[in-house]
């Protein structure tokens, strides 16, 4: 039996227990963050916050869904929508957080490339919150599938057809993963199960990984300084905090992602209470039928960019083209070959790779949504071809870049 | 006594990745598709009702199957352009049967009996009356169910000596 003293409060009964106050100082106190950011940098707080609606919404939905391809559509476009009261707010919440989790996410990554925040011991803090996107990917597109529309059926079709690999014509691997010749209850039973389980279980411990990566590298700033974490901290706990370079994670820099999350939240509300129909297919408030097909079968935008990378191909330099294109990110603090951790403007020509990359997944969203004719088929296959340009130019132009 | 450790640790890792490639085996077996699904992808249809360029479709695992009774001038045209060995002969008449999915992206096409052709909405795909690809972008003609011939009637999910022989000619891919 170890030695305890009796507490004389409850603070240090836990921390007797538990180093609370050891765990409080690592975790808060004594996590330093540059005080060289804008607010760019409350993204990742953002992100857990809205990952923390979704999850609040998602176990309110929860109980009165049903997973059953007779009962699923009208689970959740009756029984949700009309009769359980509020059910309305939870679902709009849920459709249009899934939405714009995806879009803070890209603005996240976007950020962490602009200013080179994957590299020099930031690699993992890169490669871990890719892996977030994934899982991401992977929760947004089981869940798609449980109000069981149309939508959801031929997107479900679409989708697990991939897995045949074009000329592969794997067929048993597609049958495998769906339980059935086609999407049905096996199918609908299983990504339920992932969607409401498997990969939210996974998503929260890649984030805690995700920030069990970012405590020792500490977050980048605007300026790609390197500092001095330990000198800095001990000038602000000696109460020099005008000559500091850092503030703690709590309560300071808390505060400031707390008035970025107050901004987005206005938006947040306003879409769910004024615009959620973006974020509702109207395709998918028909009920799924395997025999008839929806004239334009497209994701949701998020995925758009990679689909027009499938598309404008033939089938086999088509899929192979779609799964570089969903891995290349990964490999992203490798393939800059630049020691330089500095913002894209300061980088030569990598300040144009960067708007570039940007400018060109923007338009590879914006003609995958359109139908495949013409004009727009021309457009795809241009913006999909220089994806894979730039991607190959990276370690080139990032290899002669002069040091900073 | 490191051998005495060395040896527990291998016996105790061989035990364990014994157990786990068991339960790996176990999660497989549970994805895979049940015997009742198995066994419902099989289909009689029988042709005998059908009638000549009169578009029937039935189901098949899930997949519209398009049936399509041949007359006597579709069947010269399929003579002519070579296309017979698409149909499947039962006494003396010849019947289309295919998957009713665009070979192209998976759409399901219309038929227009006047034209004795098949269009597909989504890309404006074409086929003839054999199922035949006529206009891009399909790739191939409407694939053909595996099927045994049983007097008048088709058991599809089941590989007949028809079917087997239109396989090894390339006439239809494997569905």
């Amino acid at each position: 039996m170890a030695h305890f003293e009796k507490a004389n409060s409850l603070n240090e009964w836990l921390d007797q227990r538990i180093g609370i106050n050891t765990l409080k100082k690592v975790m808060q106190s004594e996590y330093w963050i540059p005080k060289n950011i804008n607010f760019l940098w409350a993204m990742g707080m953002v992100l857990a916050a809205t990952f923390g609606i979704l999850l609040v919404s998602g176990i309110f939905l929860l109980m009165y869904y049903n997973p059953s391809t007779d009962l699923a559509f009208d689970s959740v476009n009756y029984t949700i929508m009309t009769e359980v009261g509020y059910g309305w707010l939870w679902r709009h919440i849920h459709g249009v957080g899934a939405s714009l989790v995806f879009l803070i996410i890209y603005i996240h990554m976007f950020t962490g490339i602009y200013y080179g925040s994957y590299k020099r011991g930031r690699e993992l803090i890169w490669i871990s919150g890719m892996l977030l996107f994934v899982l991401f990917s992977a929760e947004a597109f089981s869940g798609y599938m449980l109000p069981w529309g149309q939508m959801s059926y031929w997107a479900g079709m679409v989708i697990t057809n991939l897995f045949s690999g074009g000329s592969l014509h794997a067929d048993g691997l597609v049958e495998w993963i769906r339980g059935d010749y086609v999407p049905g209850q096996a199918f609908l039973g299983r990504f339920f199960m992932l969607h409401v389980l498997l990969m939210p279980l996974a998503i929260i411990g890649a984030i805690v990984f995700h920030f069990g990566t970012l405590r020792l590298p500490h977050v980048n700033n605007q300026d790609g300084e390197e500092i001095d974490f330990e000198e800095s901290a001990r000038l602000w706990k000696e109460g020099k905090v005008k000559e500091s370079k850092v503030i703690p994670f709590s309560p300071v820099f808390l505060s400031k992602d707390v008035f970025v999350m107050g901004v987005y939240f206005i938006l947040f509300f306003y879409l769910v209470f004024y615009h959620f129909e973006f974020a509702m297919d109207p395709v998918n408030f028909d009920p799924a039928d395997g025999l008839k097909t929806p004239t334009h079968i497209y994701p949701e935008w998020y995925f758009l960019w990679s689909y027009e990378i499938l598309r404008p191909f033939p089938t086999d330099p088509g899929l192979v083209a779609f799964a570089i294109a969903q891995v290349i990110f990964f490999l992203l603090p490798f393939l800059d070959r630049s020691p330089n951790v500095a913002p894209a403007s300061r980088r030569g020509l990598f300040h144009f790779w960067f708007w570039a990359l940007l400018i060109d997944m923007i338009v590879l969203t914006f003609m995958g949504k359109l139908p495949p004719e013409g004009i727009w088929s021309t457009i795809g296959l241009v913006a999909a071809i220089t994806f894979f340009v730039l991607w190959i130019a990276l370690p080139i132009i990032t290899k002669f870049e002069k040091k900073l | 006594m490191s051998n005495r450790r060395d040896f527990m640790g291998m016996a105790l890792g061989g035990f364990t990745a014994l157990g786990g490639i068991g339960a790996l085996y176990a999660m497989k077996r549970t994805w895979d598709p049940l015997p009742s699904v198995k066994a419902a992808g099989f289909t009689t249809i029988d042709l005998k009702d059908a009638q000549e360029n009169i578009l029937v479709t039935e189901k098949w695992r899930g997949k519209p199957i398009f049936v399509l009774k041949q007359s006597k001038e579709m069947v010269e045209k399929a003579k002519k352009s070579d296309e017979l060995k698409r149909l499947i002969k039962i006494g003396d008449e010849y019947y289309m049967v295919a998957v009713g999915l665009c070979t192209h992206l998976g759409c399901i096409p219309g038929y227009d009996p006047a034209n004795e052709s098949f269009l597909c909405a989504c890309h404006g795909g074409m086929y003839d009356g054999t199922a035949m690809v006529t206009k891009a972008p399909p790739p191939r003609g409407l694939d053909i169910p595996p099927f045994r011939i049983d007097g008048t009637k088709l058991v599809l999910g089941e590989e007949g000596p028809e079917y087997k022989k239109m396989l090894a000619d390339g006439t239809t891919m494997k569905v």
